[in-house]
């Protein structure tokens, strides 16, 4: 599989033009990143007691790997089980010596597992994530047969956690919440959840290094402080090594906004390299005082290499870091021409963007689907920092706005993300809460919205 | 890339600053488990993606000191005046790393040596506690007998410890040499160094235990040593065929082969049967012109937009004589720091470098591989393997129609350069002698190689 590439292998009898070029887009869906001709698909297993992270590392995980471009979806087998229980009574439905409930919760796998290939093989999907506790080697060899059998690789991702007080931390944020106790008040959820897991404990048996040496896995400890990485197979497996090393929980917030309103801006014109408009630098001035309101400590600001988002760090009075990866898409021949003298001198090119805004490359310039690439070491190195604040452009902006809240190719390019507004995200239980702040500096506005009718080229 | 802050200025000289203080990496293991390999490995990647990094072989030091090596009777344990030699060209190891990180402006600085002893370890920690510098442990465990024979037999003999020894000889008395490290050594442990950031490397990457990754360039290392193996294979180099822009002398642009490219083409393929490769995987760019040339070839290929050929921006498509009488400032400052010029609009060599790190990277967990790219592009992956400066890079040689094969030899790259037989024009611009902003365009234009 090539992720980093974006294209894959043709085989001869399947020539590809080279993308940007007059009009061949194919028939299907499918972007053309997507291998036609893919090595085995991946089944991630997730391993571990209860409230130790799982789910929310196969969400994270599913998460980045939509967005750089590799097919993902979650199976969580509590959710099976919610639908086949309907209502939760109490941790005893987890008691080994339940054998009613044992059939249950085996039958439950089952269905998940049948979803799991109904996803990597009838619809030809990537990876799989098999969210579920496995905390034992017997159930762990169900999947393994499971997958030999349909030609999967399989990863298994172990999360290992013995500090009372991230498991509390857990519990609070993402169990007290759930469906199984909306009718308990907080501290009966606590202890009933409490001890559920020590269900788990008694039979829980994590992966050995020695028993399991020909398995493939990583044994993440303590919230990330050690790893133990087990025979990486191929690349994919690779790069979500390399993702779960650089994932952290510590409290944070990521600003994103763009640069203040430029003189290109002003025109209507698309691209280029412009300075600030006379309200641009008052927007600036404004996040100066906004963000030193936030009183962040150890704030990061980045910006891109182009003028205006530098002249709009300039105002913060702080030290930032220039990021190449977050200039503005590239709009090839187009660059600071208007909507409308794109329509008049490119309008083939024109229709076919809003055809497939994602993947549509301007000529000599980049598609969405090129910046996601671009953007990809930003978004790595945000998920190592803490406190940051990413003054960029409209399209990077929606790239990683999309990367955030999980929005599909389909969304990303409308994204609303108007000047002279901050977006404050603050990764919450198994998501991120979003604050919009405007910073009440009037400026134009650059959105240009799906149009209502499908245009086909004249 | 990433500057640093404050500046606009749109060419900086200025490294990737990655980090704060500066990194010492330490390396950890008996003899012949691969630690100068990776040092030396790591030290060109990094210097390659512009972190400053040098390698100290305490091994060096002491051969230096000690010019001429008698037996592993030099390493016994119990050898006073061998460990007091050793002690102080560790020291003076340590001296010289303190001088490169501190004051020659290094970022990362390689310690390679045993490192066996968790007392030896205690002892760098504080040095690099007292300066500033944060420490990062690669220790590399293996206790497969192949591979440490096939390590011995490939860097060791031909050391200048055993010039003048038999290979028998040899073998016998390094694996005496191991011998006395064995007793002492304390690996890394799960528990009593727990507050240390390290990698364990087990039987060459089956296994890694990662502990406490402190920062980016920690992570950029672990990410890199996990991704490289030691399976012997080869990597080809080359570009498309000739093309219908190069034949005219104009730079850039996204042309098809010409006739004797499409010949090329052809011959390539015959080549590339004759190698008889096993798995060979099939990389180009997403240009017409190594497209086309990948073509030929008749097999599956991946297309790669990060090969693409360096982007000239507002020269795109110009031929040099062109340049010189519109942008003669641009041209010149070109020509001042090739490296790091950036045209307007486009891209430099630096921002290549970047642009490819991926590609070397899954060039490395790759076997048999064929790279159809273009001059810039092939000349910074050279650089990366045949470990050239920043200055000599963009000037290194990639004729069209020649293929380079690259193969993994002790700690380097076996280079084979084998040119097809297929007539081509020359794109190779040397340095010309005047890079003054204010020379005649005679001056400028004297090292622009011919065309129609």
């Amino acid at each position: 599989i090539s992720l980093v590439g974006g294209v894959v292998e043709r085989p001869k009898m399947q020539r590809q033009v080279v993308p940007g070029q007059k009009g061949f887009y194919p028939k299907n869906k499918k972007r053309s990143s997507v291998p036609q001709f893919t090595n085995s698909p991946t089944l991630i297993v997730m391993v571990g007691l209860p409230a130790r992270g799982k789910t929310y590392i196969s969400k994270k995980l599913t998460r980045y790997l939509n967005w750089i471009g590799v097919s993902t979806k979650a199976f969580n087998v509590g959710e099976y089980r919610r639908e086949a229980t309907r209502s939760y009574n109490s941790y005893e439905f987890f008691s080994p010596d339940n054998t009613e409930a044992m059939e249950i919760r085996k039958t439950c796998v089952a269905a998940a597992l049948k979803d799991v290939f109904t996803y990597l093989t009838r619809y030809q999907g990537q990876v799989a994530v098999f969210d579920a506790t496995n905390t034992t080697p017997e159930r762990r060899q169900v999947i393994l047969s499971f997958a030999k059998d349909n030609g999967y690789k399989v990863f298994f991702v172990e999360s290992i956690c013995d500090d009372p007080e991230i498991i509390a931390e857990n519990i609070k944020q993402v169990k007290l919440t759930s469906p199984d106790y909306t009718d308990c008040d907080k501290e009966e959820a606590l202890v009933d959840f409490l001890k559920r897991i020590e269900c788990y404990q008694q039979t829980y048996i994590p992966l050995d290094d020695d028993t399991d040496r020909n398995l493939s896995y990583i044994k993440i400890f303590n919230v990330g402080s050690r790893y133990l990485v087990n025979k990486v197979q191929d690349h994919i497996q690779s790069r979500i090594v390399y993702y779960l090393m650089n994932i952290h929980v510590t409290p944070r917030s990521i600003y994103l906004c763009r640069h203040g309103e430029s003189e290109l801006n002003l025109l209507g014109r698309i691209g280029g390299d412009p300075g600030l408009s006379h309200r641009g630098t008052k927007f600036a001035s404004a996040l100066g005082d906004y963000m030193r309101d936030q009183s962040i400590s150890d704030l990061k600001v980045w910006t891109s290499h182009m003028k205006r988002t530098i002249q709009t760090a300039e105002f913060l009075g702080v030290q930032y870091e220039q990021w190449k990866a977050l200039n503005e898409i590239d709009a090839g021949v187009c660059e600071e021409m208007t909507y409308e003298e794109i329509q008049e001198h490119f309008p083939e090119e024109f229709a076919l963007r809003d055809q497939d805004k994602y993947r549509y490359r301007y000529p000599k310039g980049e598609s969405y689907e090129d910046l996601v690439h671009r953007l990809e070491p930003v978004i790595m190195e945000l998920e190592r920092q803490e406190n940051v604040l990413v003054i960029c452009h409209q399209a990077a902006m929606r790239c990683l706005l999309a990367y955030f809240l999980n929005k599909s190719d389909d969304e990303l390019p409308y994204l609303k993300c108007p000047l002279h507004t901050v977006l404050k995200l603050t990764p919450i239980a198994y998501g991120c809460k979003v604050e919009s702040v405007f910073l009440n500096i009037e400026a134009v506005n650059t959105h240009r919205d799906r149009p209502e009718l499908m245009p086909t080229y004249v | 890339m990433r500057g640093c802050s404050n500046r606009s200025k749109q060419n900086q000289g200025k490294a990737v600053c990655m980090t704060n203080c500066p990194t010492l990496i330490v390396t950890v293991g008996l003899p012949a488990r691969g630690k100068t390999y990776i040092s030396k490995k790591l030290t060109r990647y990094l210097n390659w993606i512009g972190v400053p990094t040098r390698e100290f072989n305490v091994g060096q030091y002491r051969r230096d000191f000690m010019k001429i090596y008698k037996s592993f009777e030099f390493f016994r344990p119990d050898n006073e005046e061998g460990l007091k030699i050793r002690q102080q060209c560790a020291s003076a190891a340590l001296n010289d790393v303190r001088q490169y990180l501190a004051e020659d402006g290094g970022q990362v600085a390689v310690f390679d040596a045993t490192n066996t002893t968790r007392e030896r370890r205690e002892t760098i920690v504080q040095f690099a506690e007292q300066n500033g510098f944060k420490v990062f442990f690669v220790e590399s465990v293996c206790e497969d007998p192949d591979v440490i024979q096939e390590n011995i037999v490939q860097v060791k003999l031909c050391s200048p410890d055993y010039t003048n020894c038999n290979t028998d000889e040899a073998v016998e008395d390094f694996m005496q040499r191991i011998k006395c490290y064995e007793n002492s050594y304390e690996t890394l442990d799960e528990v009593l160094d727990r507050d240390l950031s390290y990698i364990k490397i087990i039987d060459v990457g089956q296994r890694y235990l990662v502990n406490r990754v402190l920062d980016h360039i920690q992570s950029r290392i672990v990410y890199y040593l996990m991704n490289i193996h030691i399976t012997p294979r080869s990597i080809y180099l080359c570009r498309h065929g000739e093309s219908e822009l190069n034949v005219k002398g104009r730079i850039g642009g996204d042309s098809g082969l010409t006739t004797r490219g499409k010949q090329f083409a052809k011959k390539l393929a015959q080549f590339i049967q004759t190698q008889s490769i096993v798995d060979l995987k099939v990389w180009t760019s997403q240009m017409k012109r190594t497209i086309q040339t990948a073509e030929a070839l008749a097999v599956p290929y991946e297309q790669w937009k990060a090969l693409n050929e360096i982007d000239a921006g507002v020269c795109e498509e110009m031929m040099y004589e062109e340049i010189q009488e519109s942008h003669p400032l641009e041209f010149a400052l070109r020509d001042q720091d090739k490296y790091r010029y950036r045209y307007p609009k486009g891209e430099s060599y630096e921002d290549l470098v970047q642009r490819l790190e991926p590609v070397i990277m899954e060039l490395e967990r790759q076997e048999n591989v064929l790279v159809i790219c273009h001059q810039a592009v092939m000349r910074c992956l050279l650089a990366y393997f045949l470990d050239k400066s920043a200055e000599e890079l963009p000037y290194l040689k990639c004729p069209l129609h020649t293929v380079l094969k690259l193969t993994p030899v002790a700690y380097g790259c076996k280079v084979e350069s084998i040119s097809l037989n297929v007539d081509a024009v020359n794109t190779h611009r040397e340095k010309p002698e005047n890079v003054n902003v204010h020379r005649s365009a005679a001056d400028a234009l004297q090292t622009v190689p011919p065309h129609l």
